[in-house]
C-alpha cells in the first residue's frame, strides 16, 4: 500500500469501541465496522465508519488473548450492513493489558482492505486505539490514520 | 459446464475489480485454481505457501460449507455458486 489510508469516525462511536473494550476486560471484545469505502473516487478515496455491530468473541478457550468471529457472523455482519445501505469496512477488537498493536497472529488471520481497528485496555481502562491495513505482500500492516469527524453523535 | 464465483470486496481489488468470476470447473479446487491462475495476486489470501487453503478462510458452495462435504474435492455442477467467506480472527499475543 503506498499512501497512508486514513479512517473517518466520529468520536460517538470511537467511544462505543472503547466502552465494549472496557465492558469486555478482561476478554478481548470484537466487533464490525459498517460504512463507506470512495474508493472508485481514486486519490479523493474516504473511508468512513457509520455504524458498528459489536459481535460476540466466540474463542471461549483463550478470550483473554485471542478474539474469532465466524463465518456465519460476518454474514450476518454483511447483510446487517446492506440494510442499512453499508459495507463491513473492517474489524474492531481489544488487546487487554496489551498495546494497541497488531500482533503476528493478527497477520496471519488478516485481509488487506479491511480496517483493523485495536484498542488497548490497561486495567480495565480504555487506552490508545489504533487502526492498520494489512499491506498487499502479507509481510506487515501499515497504520491507518484514525481521523474523529466532529459533528452532533447521532 | 461453468461455475460462478463470488469475490469478496477485500479481494476484489486482485480481480480486476470484478465481483464474481465464472470457469468451467468440476470440482471447488479446481475453480479456485482457475480463478487464482487468472487473478495471481490472490493466491497468497486464499492459500498458504503449502498450497492449503488459509484456515481463517471458508468455502461454500451454494450456502453449504465444503469443510463439511469433500473439502476442495467437493464436485459442482453447471450454476453451481462458490462463496469466500473469511472468519474474523486477532488477538493481543504470540501464544496460542
Amino acid at each position: 500500500m503506498a499512501d497512508e489510508t486514513t479512517l473517518w469516525i466520529s468520536g460517538h462511536l470511537a467511544e462505543k469501541i472503547r466502552a465494549h473494550g472496557a465492558e469486555t476486560y478482561p476478554h478481548e471484545c470484537c466487533g464490525a465496522l459498517l460504512g463507506h469505502d470512495s474508493e472508485a473516487n481514486g486519490q479523493d478515496a474516504v473511508r468512513e465508519v457509520f455504524g458498528l455491530l459489536p459481535l460476540v468473541n466466540r474463542r471461549d478457550d483463550s478470550p483473554r488473548n485471542r478474539f474469532s468471529v465466524t463465518a456465519e457472523d460476518v454474514l450476518e455482519a454483511d447483510k446487517s450492513a446492506q440494510a442499512q445501505g453499508l459495507e463491513v469496512i473492517g474489524w474492531y477488537h481489544s488487546h487487554p493489558d496489551h498495546p494497541a498493536r497488531p500482533s503476528q497472529y493478527d497477520r496471519d488471520h488478516a485481509w488487506p482492505w479491511y480496517s483493523y481497528v485495536i484498542v488497548s485496555v490497561q486495567n480495565g481502562a480504555p487506552q490508545d486505539m489504533t487502526s492498520w491495513r494489512l499491506n498487499d505482500d502479507r509481510e506487515e500492516f501499515s497504520p491507518e490514520g484514525i481521523e474523529i469527524r466532529h459533528r452532533a453523535a447521532v | 459446464m461453468s461455475v460462478k464465483v463470488i469475490i469478496p470486496t477485500p479481494l476484489r481489488v486482485y480481480a480486476g475489480k470484478r465481483d464474481s468470476a465464472e470457469f468451467p470447473a468440476r470440482t471447488v479446487g479446481e475453480a479456485l485454481g482457475h480463478l487464482t491462475t487468472e487473478y495471481s495476486d490472490l493466491r497468497k489470501h486464499l492459500f498458504t505457501e503449502e498450497g492449503k487453503l488459509r484456515s481463517f478462510v471458508n468455502v461454500y458452495v451454494n450456502d453449504e460449507d465444503i469443510r463439511y462435504l469433500s473439502k476442495e474435492n467437493t464436485p459442482t455442477k453447471d450454476g453451481d455458486t462458490i462463496s469466500i467467506i473469511p472468519s474474523i480472527a486477532g488477538g493481543c499475543c504470540c501464544c496460542r
